[in-house]
């Protein structure tokens, strides 16, 4: 386990920048003491102070997980973040697009949501921003990305995508192995 | 959660468009449908069936009268206050009752001033509902008023195509009989008298045995002979006859003195009834007589009865994320029925049945509730873990009494999940993360290591691995595929783990030092002969779990006396409990010191108890590593107390944790040839016992040695002490390969021999 190199860190904000923008800033200064990203087995975990100091007990092929996962650098070392990352991505994100209950099922199994689906969107969305998608009953579940602005989403016809699919809860079920 | 209901579009109920009757076919059927003037005749049965008709019509109206008085109630248990029925999902809330039902509910109650409106709301809509539910039963009733003059004493309504089908069959019928009857007179007249005679004998015979049967059923139950029961062996018997056998045989069994036969033992009846039990229920026989011991006899059938059956599927909200109100209307929407697990929880809900996959709902991807036993809740409540403490799940995955830990403590302070199986734990990632655990370390360590991993707990839940004797309704192959070799070999490994938790746990603890043993097994072996075997090894005494109900554990078992303070710890059955069969038991640890000198005669009785080679090779090893362990004043017990104080932050005590390390590589050199040990155990168990003897001597010897050298400079200056350790530690060591040399040596000095 190490603290990310300034490279490291710098994808990984702008990724996370995408989603919830400058409140970043939150996640590294919090009120309930200090918290900080580090880097084990190609993945970054996000976990307090305290943890990481516990944490240094363990061998570091015989820790599995601290905290909670972020996402992981792949080999080409761009960063993907992980759906394990929706809880601290959805109460800070800047847009947010609703499903109605109908296509719930359909985005969890991975489909993108489409406008016959879409039940409310952040004003002003821009084309390609990153959204995290909820329910009608503002459960989160997953998050994708703007394929349209708001403008454009209320002209276009019921069948074509609004926001592209890019992970959901269902991994939780589907893609354990790869967590 | 779902479509809101729009009063204004409300939706017609009734028959759809489909469901009309074709206007033209009607006039066609006229034409070949036969009109019978004359009003029909009601057979007797007919007339019988046209009372009853009016009968229940009548209470069908009683019934409605007495519906308009009363509110409309979906469940009619204790739950009733509120749980709705599934189909009532346009109702949001039901003003008067509600208010009762948040005291059963969390006690906080902050939305109660938010959902005034809808609660109007839903007035209205109640009161609409009512409407077109009576509108469409006044609607059925004239209907059925109707047509009940034209219709024919069936009584049902009847389309006229299904009518003339009817006639059609019936004419058909008619002819048939006709024809049979004819048939059947020519075969009367043939058939001779004498054949009839015959069968007539033939019956009264079958009549006869039946009769004698019965009598021997009600009377007396006769043990079979020993040469029937081998003949038996070659008969297939049939299951039935076996079940009455053993239902019999219990029946005098528990009345022996009266219905006995003279002659015959108690062992001979227990004899058959094993063997009935093992036919009956498919288990072996070790198992059976394992069972037989532990339970009496009545309890021994429930039991095995219990096992057949499932245990209902019980879900537990995740508080982290939402209250059980919440979850189970969400899942009473998705048309899922399910009721309150019982009082003693607060966050467990039974599913009865549903029409989703439970396991795939939103409600669950997003982490609002966890799949898990009734019983696995218990060991975490007994352990009630507090908010900010540092907690160890010694065996976590999948995840499920870890989260419940979580959750209990708000995700505050720093829970350890280990597990030794690495593929599981992947489950245990995936729980973790899915139910928004944040405070959660795994890691993936033999449960063996731990307090040399790391030490100082609050607390330990030790689920340890088991026989699953408990859960056999979830595992069948449980039945057949333990023998007492596989139970002795997890009571041992049992023993291990147990210890390591206790070593685990810092007993200085402000708010913790306690500790849960828990194993879905009902052994005896597994359960309170190891923490009996923990209580007499470490400082540790036996507290109450703090759970209601379940069964007191066993003091003592057949030639077995445990401790006293034992009956603190609860058994759970499948069968008195509807949840899989647990054991548990609560530990305080009272001081961080390994007792010294373990007492030669509990070790001595502990040997001869043991049966197996694998049990009494293992006793004189553990006093040698315990003797090794006191020796550098006891460094495992002093490492709690190092991380502590690594806690607290505090600078000046650094030394004491540099001293950590040094008490390492000492306890490695104990683990080396433990390890070693384990393996030898697995694979050599069964082998002689006196073959053993020798190679525990000469194993013993080596470690002796071993010992001694450390022994020498133990009581001088501490920290030529350490460097001496430490040096011990790089070259004394008996490593992999070393000891796997010493061991071919030794092999090969018995083969010479």
């Amino acid at each position: 386990m190490r603290p990310l190199t300034d490279e490291e860190t710098k994808t990984m904000f702008e990724k996370l920048s995408k989603y919830i923008g400058e409140n970043i800033k939150i996640l590294v200064d919090r009120p309930d003491g200090t918290y900080c990203f580090r880097l084990h087995n190609d993945r970054v975990y996000y976990m307090s102070d305290k943890m990481l100091k516990l944490a240094t007990n363990f061998a570091r092929n015989q820790l599995v997980s601290v905290g909670s996962c972020f996402g992981k650098f792949t080999k080409t070392l761009k960063f993907r973040l992980h759906i394990t990352a929706l809880d601290f991505l959805a109460p800070y994100a800047k847009f947010k697009v609703w499903v109605k209950p109908g296509a719930e099922q359909s985005f969890l199994y991975g489909n993108h949501v489409l406008k016959s689906g879409l039940g409310r969107i952040t004003e002003n969305t821009a084309q390609y921003q990153g959204v995290v998608v909820y329910s009608m009953a503002d459960v989160p579940l997953g998050f994708g990305v703007a394929a349209k602005t708001t403008q454009e989403c209320r002209k276009v016809d019921p069948l074509s995508i609004v926001v592209f699919h890019q992970a959901d809860i269902d991994k939780y079920l589907y893609d354990k192995q790869h967590l | 959660m779902g479509r809101k209901l729009d009063p204004t579009n409300k939706v017609k109920r009734g028959p759809g468009r489909k469901s009309r009757k074709q206007k033209g076919a009607e006039t066609e059927l006229a034409n070949f449908l036969v009109e019978e003037d004359e009003p029909k005749k009601l057979s007797s049965r007919g007339k019988k069936r046209a009372i009853k008709r009016a009968q229940v019509k009548e209470q069908k109206k009683e019934q409605k009268a007495i519906k308009a008085q009363k509110p409309k109630k979906g469940f009619s248990d204790e739950n009733s206050q509120w749980l709705k029925p599934a189909q009532r999902k346009r109702k949001i809330e039901e003003p008067a009752e509600d208010e009762e039902s948040d005291s059963q509910w969390e006690e906080d109650s902050e939305e109660e001033g938010v959902p005034l409106k809808k609660q109007i709301k839903g007035e209205d809509l109640d009161d609409d509902d009512d409407d077109d539910d009576e509108d469409m039963v006044d609607d059925y009733g004239a209907d059925e008023g109707d047509e009940e003059d034209k219709q024919d004493s069936d009584g049902d309504e009847l389309l006229p195509i299904e009518k003339a089908a009817r006639k059609q069959k019936k004419r058909q019928l008619n002819q048939q009989e006709s024809i049979e009857d004819d048939d059947d007179d020519d075969d009367d007249e043939e058939m001779s008298t004498e054949e009839a005679e015959k069968i007539k004998q033939q019956k009264g015979k079958e009549d006869d045995t039946v009769q004698a049967m019965f009598d021997e059923n009600d009377e007396k139950f006769i043990l079979p002979s020993a040469a029937d029961r081998q003949n038996e062996g070659l008969l297939p018997m049939d299951l039935k006859t076996i079940y009455q056998r053993i239902k019999d045989n219990v029946d005098v069994l528990t009345h022996f003195t009266e219905k006995r036969e003279k002659d015959k033992d108690r062992s001979e009846y227990l004899s058959l009834l094993r063997s009935d039990l093992c036919i009956y229920y498919s288990y072996n026989q070790f198992l059976i007589s394992k069972l037989m011991d532990l339970f009496p006899l009545s309890e021994l059938i429930e039991f095995l009865e219990a096992n057949e059956i499932q245990r209902p599927v019980t879900i537990r909200t995740n508080t982290l994320k939402t209250r059980r109100r919440d979850l189970a209307q969400a899942l009473i929407n998705r048309g899922v029925n399910l009721d309150p697990i019982g009082k003693w929880s607060k966050v467990g809900l039974v599913i009865y049945d549903s029409s989703v996959p439970i396991g795939a709902t939103p409600e669950y991807l997003s982490g609002q509730y966890m799949l898990q036993g009734a019983s696995s809740f218990l060991p975490v409540m007994a352990l009630s873990p507090q908010e900010g403490e540092l907690v160890l799940d010694m065996s976590s995955a999948p995840g499920g009494k870890t989260t419940y830990m979580a959750q209990l403590m708000k995700n505050t302070g720093t829970i350890v999940a280990n597990d030794a199986n690495a593929d599981r734990l992947k489950s245990v990632v995936g729980n973790i993360h899915r139910l928004g655990v944040t405070n959660a370390i795994i890691c993936n360590y033999d449960g063996r290591q731990f307090p040399k991993v790391m030490g100082g707990f609050d607390r330990v839940l030790l689920d340890a691995p088991c026989s699953g004797t408990g859960v056999i309704s979830k595992d069948p192959a449980v039945k057949t595929g333990k023998d007492d070799t596989d139970i002795h070999r997890l009571a041992h490994l049992q023993k291990e783990l147990l210890l390591a938790a206790i070593d685990s746990v810092n007993a200085d603890s402000p708010t913790g030092g306690y500790l849960i043993y828990c194993t879905c097994s009902v052994m005896v072996e597994e359960n309170e002969w190891v923490v009996d075997y923990a209580l007499k090894k470490r400082n540790v005494k036996l507290v109450p779990t703090g759970l209601d109900f379940g069964k007191e554990g066993f003091t003592r078992f057949r030639a077995r006396r445990f401790h006293p303070s034992l009956k603190l710890s609860c058994r759970f059955y499948p069968h008195s409990h509807n949840m899989d069969g647990f054991f548990i038991a609560k530990f305080k640890k009272f001081s961080n010191i390994i007792p010294t000198a373990p007492k030669e005669t509990e070790n001595e009785e502990e040997s001869t108890a043991m049966g197996t080679g694998a049990q009494s090779e293992k006793i004189p090893k553990t006093e040698q590593i315990q003797s090794k362990e006191q020796a550098p004043t006891s460094t495992p017990a002093k490492s709690p107390k190092g991380m502590k104080k690594k806690l607290g932050q505090n600078k000046d005590e650094a030394p004491i944790i540099k001293r950590k390390p040094g008490g390492k590589p000492d306890s490695k050199k104990t683990e080396g040839p433990k390890k070693a040990k384990i393996a030898k155990l697995d694979g050599e168990a069964l082998k002689k016992s006196p073959k053993f003897n020798k190679k525990q001597k000469t194993n013993g010897e080596v470690k002796k040695e071993v010992a001694g050298e450390k022994k020498v400079g133990s009581p001088f200056e501490k920290k030529k002490n350490r460097r001496n350790k430490k040096n011990l530690g790089t070259k004394n060591r008996l490593g992999k390969n070393k000891f796997k040399d010493s061991k071919k040596t030794l092999g090969q000095e018995e083969s010479g021999q």
